[in-house]
């Protein structure tokens, strides 16, 4: 019968750090950690040969996981002692974990270090703020992209408030062609990031709610945390039929196949739409509720890389952090994974009309990160998993908004005291 | 008459003996050691401990065990997934057995052409790998672009479709009859095996009494199967106590909606290896792999000594 997965994991995580362990890097030589196996290609064929141009000696090799299994297999190679020399950093708990257990070396004395704002730095630095352990590289921004065809012939514009959006997504169900919202709630992440997170940020006022939030001066059953979910749970009429086993995939692609009209986005889905769909694409920010002049837009810092405290390479591996602070690897990056936005000051120069656009909404709405990422999740029951399941259950109308942030607050409250 | 096995070992010299022992049984000895006793001591062993944010390991005795059975935040979950476990178990003892049960007794049938092609068709799926199983019947049950609902509609069910697997109602249910497709070839197959050994002159003499096909089967057949069927259902137990691969797959670590499919293996993963934000927790992880392991163990000891003690076995 089938195979326990327990011995299967084991196995598996004993081959990885095996493999990684047979392959452990020479000196003048790096290896590279990361979850973003898509993008080998780009480092090998343009990112590595571009940091090779200035310090040609070094040899660099790409060693990707899958990214379900990343935190997993890194922590096994780190407790190893066969991990790479330059580790690619998930966002707040995961890296600072790492860091507290001295396998991620500080890297606040690194030229270029200030070329990066407070916000910028937050998530992979400690509680403090004062010891940062990744250079960050990229973030990714949430909001709406919309098939232009589709505007064009339903005859409608960009909405700018909640008023147009939900007479815009009215105007596409009266007319029947397309799938007027692009969402599915049968991976759960969906509702909270492309939609709790993504439309939320202009009720709580970005950064002010999150730190008050965390400060424990604004609760998850405050009004606008309710009126967040009020307002995910009022796109259920305009979503596919049957959304609630609508998987992320099939989100793709009912939207890339010109099915759909609007779709909740996330700026990474931006690569994939540009090789398959075959229409005009334009993006809108999240259209602001009524009575709110300001806008904020989820801008998640999401990718950094740090050092292995256990390289034995550490001189090169610094030389190629301080490489990453400069506008020269910011625009290689920006350029060759749309949706992916470099963090640091310099403003760089973005090809990709519709990642341009998304890059934009920096000038004129505030950046914040998703609230729960910071601090929130660190116990039992945790923030970012009931997100999830609550904003999915919003959505499929199985709980009402007051409920759902009664039981965030309430599984908040069970573990976590605010700093007084 | 050639000696007996046991005469020709008790006149051996001990060494040799034990020699000819270490040849047979060790090489299993030590796999079985290496591969299943230690990763189960070493896993009870981490169970006992705690860890912290540095990294550091603390004896804690059985504190991860009452915090997963007595604090709520643990327990509920657990219990949840607990229960989960059981009706998934309950679909396959009461869907998949029987119709493996069924199917086997159709393929001895005696006279039944193209038999191997029968079995072969019904054994494949069997054989596909888990993933590929959950992607095909995502698809097929997608009310984007599944035949699911096409095929009601055209019988004129239409009404009847739903999309099942994004339901709290009907999640739970719908993986465990996709499960239950993939694998109803194991009892089919053992039963069938067990149905050939049922010698000929019992039917025959049957048929001489008047019998048909279908009380044969009841009166004769069956019965002479039941430890085979008892065998079938422990090996059921055994498998959907450890199951995981399947919601994993088609549902993700996070077992949604709202925990509706959340089992035993899917609560262990969520613990031992993080999601998302949360973090791999190794030593409550052991604690609730250990759980698993003690319930398929008390599981396994009901079985031995309610059930299998009270069979018959005929020999012929």
């Amino acid at each position: 019968m089938r195979r326990t997965f327990k011995a299967a994991m084991g196995a598996e995580l004993a081959a990885l750090a095996l493999l990684a362990g047979l392959a452990s890097a020479q000196a003048g030589s790096l290896k590279i950690e990361s979850w973003r196996n898509d993008d080998a290609d780009i480092w090998n064929s343009k990112i590595i040969p571009a940091f090779n141009k200035h310090y040609p000696d070094i040899k660099i090799e790409f060693a990707p996981s899958a990214p379900k299994e990343y935190n997993a297999a890194l922590n096994a190679r780190l407790d190893g002692g066969t991990a790479g020399d330059l580790i690619t950093c998930r966002p707040f708990d995961a890296s600072l974990a790492l860091y507290q257990k001295r396998q991620l070396d500080a890297v606040d004395g690194l030229k270029g270090m200030d070329n990066f704002s407070d916000v910028a730095k937050a998530a992979w630095q400690t509680d403090d703020g004062k010891t940062t352990f990744c250079v960050p590289i990229a973030s990714v921004i949430a909001g709406f992209i919309y098939n232009k065809e589709a505007f064009a012939k339903v005859g409608v514009s960009e909405p700018k408030t909640l008023d147009e959006f939900h007479a815009v997504l009215e105007k596409f169900k009266k007319d029947g062609t397309y799938v007027p919202l692009v969402m599915g709630t049968a991976d759960q992440w969906e509702a909270a990031t492309m939609g709790f997170q993504n439309v939320g940020p202009d009720y709580w006022k970005g950064e002010v709610g999150r730190a008050n939030l965390i400060a424990g001066k604004e609760k998850l059953t405050d009004p606008q945390y309710v009126a967040a979910f009020k307002e995910i749970a009022s796109w259920a009429p305009y979503l596919g039929s049957g959304f609630q086993a609508q998987t992320y995939a099939d989100s793709q692609n009912l939207f890339s196949l010109g099915k759909g009209a609007i779709y909740a986005a996330g700026s990474w889905d931006i690569s994939t739409f540009r090789g398959q769909a075959k229409f005009a694409m334009g993006a809108f920010p999240p259209p602001q509720p009524a009575g709110t002049t300001d806008c904020y837009i989820s801008d998640h810092t999401d990718i950094a890389m740090g050092v292995n405290a256990a390289s034995k390479n550490k001189e090169d591996a610094k030389k190629f952090l301080e490489w990453l602070t400069t506008p020269e690897f910011a625009t290689i990056y920006a350029n060759s994974l749309p949706g992916f936005f470099p963090l640091a000051k310099t403003p760089v120069k973005v090809d990709d009309d519709v990642a341009a656009t998304m890059v934009g909404w920096r000038q004129t709405c505030k950046s914040t990160i998703r609230n729960s990422y910071q601090i929130l999740s660190r116990g039992t029951p945790n923030l970012e998993n009931e997100l999830w399941n609550v904003s999915a259950q919003v959505v499929n109308g199985k709980l009402t908004p007051d409920a759902a942030g009664k039981q965030l607050q309430d599984g908040l409250d069970k573990w976590y005291k605010p700093a007084k | 008459m050639p000696e007996s096995v046991s005469n020709i070992t008790a006149q051996m010299p001990r060494a040799k003996l034990a020699g000819l022992l270490l040849f047979f049984l060790g090489p299993a000895v030590a796999i079985y050691t290496l591969f299943s006793i230690y990763p189960l001591v070493a896993t009870m062993a981490l169970s006992t401990y705690t860890s912290d944010p540095s990294g550091g390991r603390h004896f804690v005795g059985l504190a991860n065990f009452e915090t997963l059975l007595g604090d709520a935040l643990w327990s509920k979950p657990f219990w949840n997934a607990f229960s989960n476990n059981l009706i998934f178990f309950a679909v396959h003892m009461c869907v998949q057995n029987p119709i493996g049960i069924a199917l086997a007794g159709l393929l001895s049938l005696p006279g039944l052409r193209l038999k191997g092609l029968y079995r072969t068709v019904m054994f494949l799926p069997t054989m596909l790998s888990v993933v590929i199983v959950g992607f095909s019947w995502n698809l097929i049950l997608s009310p984007l672009w599944g035949v699911a609902a096409g095929a009601l509609k055209a019988v004129g069910l239409g009404s009847l479709f739903a999309p099942w697997l994004g339901l709290e109602s009907s999640a739970l249910v719908t993986l465990a009859l996709i499960s239950v497709w993939q694998f109803v070839g194991i009892p089919m197959m053992l039963i069938y095996a067990a149905l050939l050994n049922i010698p000929e002159e019992l039917i025959d003499a049957a048929r001489v009494d008047g019998l048909g096909h279908f009380r044969i089967f009841l009166h004769i057949k069956l019965p002479l199967v039941l430890p085979t069927i008892s065998l079938v259902s422990v090996l059921t137990f055994v498998a959907n106590f450890n199951a995981f691969d399947l919601i994993y797959s088609v549902k993700g670590a996070l077992a949604g909606p709202n925990f509706a499919t959340d089992i035993l293996g899917t609560f262990f993963y969520r613990t031992f290896f993080g999601n998302q934000l949360q973090l791999g927790n190794p030593t409550m992880g052991s604690a609730v792999a250990t759980v698993m392991f003690f319930i398929i163990l008390v599981g396994l000891c009901l079985y031995l000594f309610l059930v299998q003690r009270r069979i018959r076995r005929y020999a012929f």
